[in-house]
C-alpha cells in the first residue's frame, strides 16, 4: 500500500472486479488467484477462454499457469529485476506511452537512467528467465491495449515489498496502462475487510480515509468529533513493531479483536516470546485462538452472520450484512463490546445500533461521506471514492489524474532476499494458501467438507530434489529453519522449481511460521513471509 | 424460513450471498444473482461459509485469568478490569505501553470504534491489523 500511495497517491486496487471481463490482458505476479481470490480466478479464466492473454510470473506451477499465454518462472525475490528489465526493453524498443508519460507522471528520467542497467543478460542472471521470453512478455504487455496488473501478497510479502510495488507501479506508468477501464494496477486484498480496517484508521499513521494524525487539520477535525483535546500527534507501531516493542518491554498491554497473529506472525517462538512478556493480554474473538489462550481477559464476540454493519472489498465496494441469527451464550458484536468500553472510559458518543456509527465516519471521512446506509440497503454498495449522496461512487481510479497529480516514477534497484540458501540451510521455503482453506484455519477448519479435502499441510518438493534426500510422497519429513523445526507429510510435485520447497500457514499442528523470518520490508514493515532459507530430511 | 443478505466472511472479494434461517439457526446459504461481484456463484468456501456459526467451539462467556487459569466471569467484572488495567498502564508508563490491533475480519463501524478507543481514551497511534500478514 505504502508503494501505491507513493506513486499514485492512493494505495487502494485501481480496477473493480467487474472490469476484468473487458480487459485484454492480465500480468499477474505473486497471487495464486485461483485459491486465494477464486471469484476473480473465475472471471480471469473466463476472460482467458474469450480471448484475453495471460502473462504469468510464478516460480510455482500454480493452477492458473495452463491458461497463461506465457508463464515464467523467476527466481525467487527477484521481481524488481524482472519489472526493470521488461521496463528497459519496452523504453529501448520506443514501445512507451510518451504523450501519457509526458502529461501525467513524472521522474522518467531517472526511471530511464536506472533501468537501462537491467538489460537482458543482467536481469538473466539474477531472475533466471530467458532473455527471448523477457522480450515477449514486455511486448505483449506493453502493446495490449487494456492491460490489468493482478497481484497479493507474494510481491508484498518480501524485504523488497514496497520496491516491487513501485517497480509494478512504473511499469503501468510507463505504458500508460492505468486511468482507464479494465487498465490499472490491482493488489488484491486476502481478508474481507483488510480494505476496510485500512481505511477506517486501523493504521498507525492515519484517522479514517488515510487523514494523517500529524496533520493539524485533521487533528483539529477529530479532537472537535470526538469531543477531546491533546490527541497523540506521533504516527505509532506497525504490528511487527508492537511484537519487537513487546519483547524489549516496552509496550505492556495489547487488545486484540478478532486476529490471530499467533499463527499469522513469522518467527512465532519470537511472537510467542513477545505476547508472553505483556503485562496485560486482552483478547475479543469468537474461538479460543491461538493468541486467546495466553490472554488474561477473553471477550466472547459475534460472528459475521449474528451483527449488522458494513464490509469493504477489494475493489474498494462498502456492503452492508445485516444479522441473520443471535449469537452464542452471552456472545456480543464487538461493535456493542467496545462500545460499551468508550461510554465506561467517559468518551463521547452513544451508538445504539450500527447505523449511528457510520454516520459518524460520513461525517468524518470525505471519501465515504456518500455511503450511508439508506443508500447501501438497495442495491449493490458503493465504491468510495463517494464524496456525497448524490454521487454514485467510483468504478476506477486516476481518470483524468492521479489522486496526488502527476503519478511519479520511483525507479528502484534490485536487492536481494534477508536469507538466501547456504551449504546448510540449502533450500528456500515459501508459503502461502489452499483452496480448501483460510488464514489460520479458525473458520475454515471447522467446516467439514473443507476439512475433508485439505485436512492437513502438506509440503511440495520438486522430484530431483525428493530423490536427492530419498523422500517420497506421503513421508513425513522434518523442516528446519534457523529459528525453528515443523513435520509434515511431504508431496514430490513439480508444481514447485528446484530448491524451492511450499507449504501453508492454516494449521496449527505444523505452523510453518515457526521457521519463517521476521526480517520486514522497512518501509511497510510487512515481514519476509514469503521466503527463508531451510533444509529438510525424512523422518525415520 | 427467512434469507439475510450479507458478506461473506472469507477473502477480500467481498461476495454477496444470503443466509437462510430456520428456527433462528442458520441452515445454508445462497449466492445473490445480481449483484456485480459474484453474479450467483460462490467458491468452496463461501458456500460453507455458515458450519463455523453453530460450532460448540464458540466461546459463549466472558473468561479472565485467575491464578494461572482462563475462568468464566460475567461482562461486568470483565470490562471493569479491562478498563482498570488499561488506564493503569498508560498512568503508569505512557499512552505507547499499550497497543490496539483492528480486525481484517471486523466491520468498518468496530474498527472505527475500536480505532477510536486507541486513540481518544488511551492517546495511542499504536492501532495496526494483520493487513501486513
Amino acid at each position: 500500500m505504502a508503494g501505491l500511495a507513493a506513486a499514485f497517491g492512493s494505495g487502494a486496487m485501481t480496477n473493480s472486479i467487474g472490469e476484468f471481463e473487458d480487459a485484454d490482458l492480465f500480468f499477474v505476479i505473486g497471487s495464486n488467484t485461483t485459491a486465494q481470490h477464486p471469484l476473480i480466478g473465475t472471471r480471469i479464466i473466463n476472460a482467458v477462454e474469450r480471448g484475453a492473454k495471460l502473462l504469468l510470473f510464478d516460480p510455482r506451477e500454480i493452477q492458473l499457469a495452463p491458461f497463461a499465454s506465457l508463464h515464467l518462472r523467476q527466481n525467487f525475490g527477484t521481481d524488481v529485476a524482472l519489472v526493470n528489465g521488461m521496463m528497459n526493453i519496452i523504453i529501448q524498443e520506443d514501445l512507451y506511452d510518451r504523450p501519457y508519460v509526458e502529461s501525467r507522471t513524472e521522474g522518467f528520467d531517472e526511471l530511464k537512467a536506472l533501468v537501462s542497467r537491467y538489460t537482458p543478460k543482467v536481469v538473466e542472471q539474477i531472475t533466471g528467465v530467458r532473455s527471448a521470453d523477457l522480450y515477449r512478455a514486455a511486448v505483449m504487455y506493453a502493446q495490449a491495449d487494456k492491460a490489468m496488473i493482478v497481484y497479493a501478497m507474494g510481491i508484498t510479502q518480501h524485504v523488497t515489498g514496497t520496491d516491487n510495488v513501485k517497480t509494478l507501479a512504473n511499469l503501468a506508468m510507463l505504458t500508460g496502462h492505468v486511468g482507464r477501464h479494465s487498465t490499472g494496477v490491482n493488489p488484491l486484498r486476502g481478508q474481507n475487510n483488510v480494505q476496510g480496517a485500512c481505511d477506517m484508521g486501523g493504521l498507525p499513521g492515519v484517522f479514517t480515509g488515510y487523514q494523517r494524525v500529524n496533520d493539524p487539520a485533521s487533528v483539529q477535525k477529530f479532537e472537535k468529533a470526538w469531543e477531546t483535546t491533546g490527541l497523540n500527534t506521533k504516527p505509532g507501531l506497525t504490528i511487527t513493531g508492537m511484537v519487537e516493542a513487546a519483547h524489549s518491554g516496552s509496550l505492556k498491554a495489547l487488545y486484540v479483536m478478532g486476529e490471530n497473529p499467533l499463527l499469522s506472525d513469522p518467527d512465532l517462538t519470537h511472537a510467542e516470546h513477545a505476547l508472553g512478556n505483556l503485562d496485560f493480554l486482552v483478547v475479543q474473538d469468537i474461538f479460543l485462538t491461538e493468541t486467546a489462550a495466553l490472554a488474561d481477559v477473553i471477550l466472547p464476540a459475534a460472528c459475521f452472520a449474528e451483527k449488522d454493519g458494513t464490509y469493504t472489498n477489494t475493489e474498494r465496494r462498502v456492503q452492508l450484512s445485516r444479522k441473520a441469527v443471535e449469537p452464542p451464550g452471552q456472545a456480543r458484536a464487538d461493535w456493542e463490546i467496545v462500545s460499551e468500553l468508550l461510554s465506561r472510559l467517559g468518551c463521547c458518543g452513544t451508538y445504539p445500533d450500527t447505523e449511528s456509527i457510520m454516520r459518524e465516519i460520513n461525517a468524518l471521512t470525505p471519501s465515504y461521506a456518500g455511503i450511508t446506509y439508506r443508500r447501501l440497503a438497495s442495491g449493490y454498495g458503493l465504491q468510495w471514492p463517494c464524496p456525497n449522496e448524490e454521487h454514485p461512487g467510483t468504478v476506477f481510479l486516476h481518470r483524468d489524474q492521479f489522486t496526488k497529480g502527476k503519478g511519479t516514477f520511483l525507479p528502484c534497484e534490485f536487492r536481494p532476499p534477508a536469507e538466501a540458501p547456504d551449504e546448510e540451510f540449502d533450500l528456500t521455503l515459501t508459503t502461502g494458501r489452499i483452496y480448501y482453506q483460510f488464514h489460520t484455519g479458525t473458520m475454515s477448519r471447522r467446516i467439514e467438507i473443507l476439512e475433508r479435502e485439505a485436512p492437513q499441510p502438506v509440503l511440495e518438493i520438486n522430484p530431483e530434489d525428493a530423490k536427492r534426500y530419498g523422500i517420497r510422497t506421503n513421508d513425513l519429513v522434518e523442516v528446519e529453519s534457523r529459528r525453528g523445526s515443523i513435520r509434515l507429510k511431504a508431496e514430490v510435485t513439480t508444481r514447485v522449481p528446484r530448491k524451492v520447497l511450499f507449504t501453508t500457514f492454516h494449521f496449527a499442528e505444523s505452523p510453518v511460521n515457526r521457521l519463517t523470518t521476521s526480517a520486514f520490508d522497512p518501509v511497510s514493515e510487512i515481514p519476509e513471509l514469503k521466503g527463508c532459507a531451510v533444509k529438510i530430511r525424512r523422518c525415520s | 424460513m427467512a434469507r439475510i443478505p450479507t458478506i461473506c466472511p472469507f477473502c477480500g472479494c467481498g461476495c454477496s450471498m444470503y443466509l437462510v434461517v430456520d428456527g433462528g439457526r442458520v441452515t445454508g446459504v445462497e449466492p445473490s444473482p445480481a449483484n456485480p461481484i459474484n453474479k450467483g456463484m460462490l467458491c468452496a468456501k463461501g458456500w460453507n461459509a455458515f458450519e463455523f456459526v453453530h460450532s460448540p467451539d464458540r466461546l459463549t462467556k466472558p473468561l479472565v485469568r485467575k491464578n494461572g487459569v482462563l475462568t468464566e466471569s460475567t461482562w461486568d467484572e470483565a470490562l471493569d478490569l479491562v478498563c482498570s488495567r488499561l488506564t493503569g498502564i498508560r498512568d503508569t508508563h505512557g499512552p505507547d505501553a499499550l497497543g490496539f490491533l483492528c480486525s481484517a475480519k471486523c466491520t468498518n463501524e468496530e474498527n472505527y470504534l475500536l480505532m477510536k478507543l486507541a486513540r481518544s481514551a488511551f492517546r495511542t497511534n499504536n492501532v495496526d491489523h494483520c493487513a501486513r500478514l
